[in-house]
């Protein structure tokens, strides 16, 4: 007689390499500050911003089917609430970065039970609206410069450390530590109970709701959670700029069409999308920067040419091809036969 | 009190442009289940559009609307047949990005072609003109205008849907594409007729637009928001409630501006919003059954 065993793998091979080389990785950026200059600091941040920015749109697009192209909202309130709470409240910037993305996710609940109301495409222009208003109430705002922004005050800055060189490392690595923390978090969070749920929604909202999955909720709590740490971001980028004003903090091209861009070429719902994105995305802005306009063409054009040819983006051509997964979510079954 | 009234009497003419901005969207929702985000800036397109015939012909600012409105559809037409048509389907996300897409696409191509410059066309002494409603009230001319081009095209596009073998092919595919595929019709010819009126709706409120105000490679968006606010409060699928959206948003607008000017954009933002809140599917649902 002859019984079957199993075994249930999480991983493979390639993923447990994937994850040797995500932590080296890791462990050679934050050691940066000793083998890289300021400029190339600068750029290792930004691309973590941008790596967070891409992984949190992604969970919200791609995952819990909740395409907001108005997530610049909670990028420049996150900013506008550092400031505020450096300013007024006397609270440490680096403090104010967590503080912000808790006041983010509370501000994010009426917001969602507003656009919530609002179903598909109509939810992205609405949530394009709420920061419409955002930006415009912060514009209202004279204690925080109005129309025109405001800095942040030279001994606040200068109450983080003494020596700017100390200074710039802080904040590079609360940088990295968001940008990281965000694709550990997310990955950590979709081998989860929840995160299943979520990749059900993902695959059918009508099938993950006959199985019991309370969709409202988890959308819900996935919109807060998202918006939460996109008000964290927020805050790190304009704590990095020292400025902030309703027209950067709010721009839809910053924090919007380039996430945007960024997930759908790299794959929208892989984990491993918008880290191919973001790589991609630099790359291309190192290559075009000097193009001005046409490059921001040439990245809408990749975009449009990608999710009509691909949808499944750069990533998706190449895990099919070679049935690979570097941050597998799923359990494979492995059947070993037994006398 | 005059100044009140006149404030209205505004955000009324002014509410004929928002329904305008918002028919061209509502249209092609209705139709095809497609949320168009470059909206906004094929309006400000046909606006640039518009500008360069009058330089180049130097035909008076209203007629450029025999070449933009023309222009403008077949654009419609063939980038429905090209690229949009391929994104439809149950998944939101393709139309939506690619759309999204062509929206900075739009916005930088014609901030490399016309620079950020903010533009206008002059249309002349029409501009300035006005006719008094009663004392201290004055309309002006090319509000007045606007609204009744807007009056007109609405209700034509109300006609066409309901009166016409078109319009009952639009409610056909509308209603059930496949169905209508079996009675014959071209889904994909439909799909492109809907976005070519669309965009015939589009280039006369681009003219109209940009007869009214300062135009720049950027207005788009903001263009798009106000079509969109327009479209939900009126009621979706709903052209006639369309034209009320727009009015509702417009009288919002001048009155805000009225109270204190940095108040115009909110005013009008809190309006949507009050709606949203109390009436989820707004003013005027369309009927169904």
């Amino acid at each position: 007689m002859t019984a079957s065993a199993f075994t249930i793998e999480r991983s493979t091979p390639a993923s447990r390499l994937a994850m040797l080389a995500a932590m080296l990785t890791l462990v050679v950026l934050v050691l940066a500050p000793w083998w890289a200059n300021r400029a190339d600091l600068r750029l290792i941040g930004e691309i973590a911003t941008y790596l967070a920015l891409a992984s949190l749109w992604n969970l919200l697009a791609g995952y819990a089917g909740l395409v907001s192209v108005g997530q610049q909202a909670y990028v420049g309130f996150g900013g506008y609430m550092l400031f505020a709470l450096a300013m007024f409240g006397g609270i440490n910037p680096l403090f104010a970065i967590p503080l912000a993305g808790v006041l983010g996710a509370i501000i994010a609940a009426p917001v969602a039970l507003l656009v919530f109301r609002l179903q598909g495409a109509y939810f992205a222009i609405g949530t394009w609206v709420v920061a419409e208003v955002f930006r415009l109430l912060f514009s209202q705002v004279s204690a925080l410069g109005g129309g025109s922004g405001t800095s942040l005050p030279v001994d606040l800055v200068r109450s983080i450390a003494s020596g700017r060189d100390l200074r710039e490392m802080l904040v590079y690595w609360a940088t990295l530590a968001l940008g990281a923390g965000t694709v550990i978090g997310i990955y950590a969070l979709l081998r989860s109970r929840r995160g299943l749920a979520l990749t059900a929604i993902r695959d059918s909202e009508s099938a993950a709701q006959s199985l019991g999955i309370d969709i409202w909720r988890t959308k819900l709590t996935v919109y807060l959670l998202v918006a939460g740490a996109t008000s964290m971001v927020g805050a790190i980028i304009f704590f990095q700029k020292l400025r902030i004003s309703p027209d950067a903090a709010f721009s839809v091209n910053d924090w919007t069409a380039f996430v945007i861009f960024i997930t759908v070429i790299g794959g929208i719902g892989t984990i491993e999308g918008p880290i191919i994105g973001t790589l991609v995305f630099f790359l291309l802005r190192e290559l075009l920067a000097d193009l001005g306009t046409l490059y921001l063409m040439i990245l809408g054009l990749v975009a449009v040419l990608v999710m009509l040819k691909a949808p499944h983006g750069l990533w998706g051509l190449l895990a099919n091809r070679l049935n690979l997964s570097l941050f597998p979510v799923g359990r494979r079954l492995k059947i070993t036969s037994k006398e | 009190m005059t100044e009140w009234i006149n404030a209205v009497l505004q955000g009324v003419l002014l509410g004929g442009l928002y329904a305008l901005f918002a028919a061209g969207l509502s249209l092609i929702f209705g139709v095809m289940r497609l949320v168009n985000i470059a909206h906004g800036d094929l309006i400000v397109l046909a606006a640039f559009i518009a500008l360069a015939v009058i330089d180049v012909t130097g035909i008076p600012a209203l007629a450029s609307f025999v070449v933009v409105v023309p222009a403008m559809a077949i654009l419609g037409y063939a980038l429905q047949r090209a690229v949009l048509n391929r994104t439809l389907g149950p998944d939101i996300l393709p139309p939506l990005l690619v759309t999204f897409g062509l929206s900075v696409i739009i916005q930088n191509g014609l901030l490399e072609l016309f620079t950020a410059d903010s533009r206008r066309i002059n249309a002349g002494a029409i501009e300035v003109a006005s006719f008094p409603l009663a004392a201290g009230v004055n309309i002006g001319v090319l509000p007045a205008i606007t609204f009744i081009i807007a009056v007109a095209v609405i209700g034509g596009l109300q006609l066409l849907f309901y009166r016409t073998a078109l319009g009952r092919a639009f409610r056909a595919t509308s209603d059930d594409r496949e169905v209508a595929q079996l009675m014959g019709l071209d889904n994909r010819h439909i799909y492109g007729l809907a976005m070519a009126l669309s965009l015939a709706v589009v280039a006369v409120a681009g003219i109209l637009l940009a007869v009214r105000t300062n135009f720049d490679p950027a207005a788009g968006p903001a263009r798009l928001i106000f079509g969109f606010e327009a479209v939900i409060i009126g009621g979706l699928g709903n052209l006639w409630g369309t034209l009320i959206g727009g009015i509702i948003l417009g009288v919002a607008q001048t009155v805000g501006a009225r109270i204190d000017p940095g108040w115009q954009l909110l005013a009008g933002h809190f309006a949507f919003v009050t709606v949203l809140v109390l009436r989820p599917n707004g003013l005027f649902p369309r009927m169904t059954g």
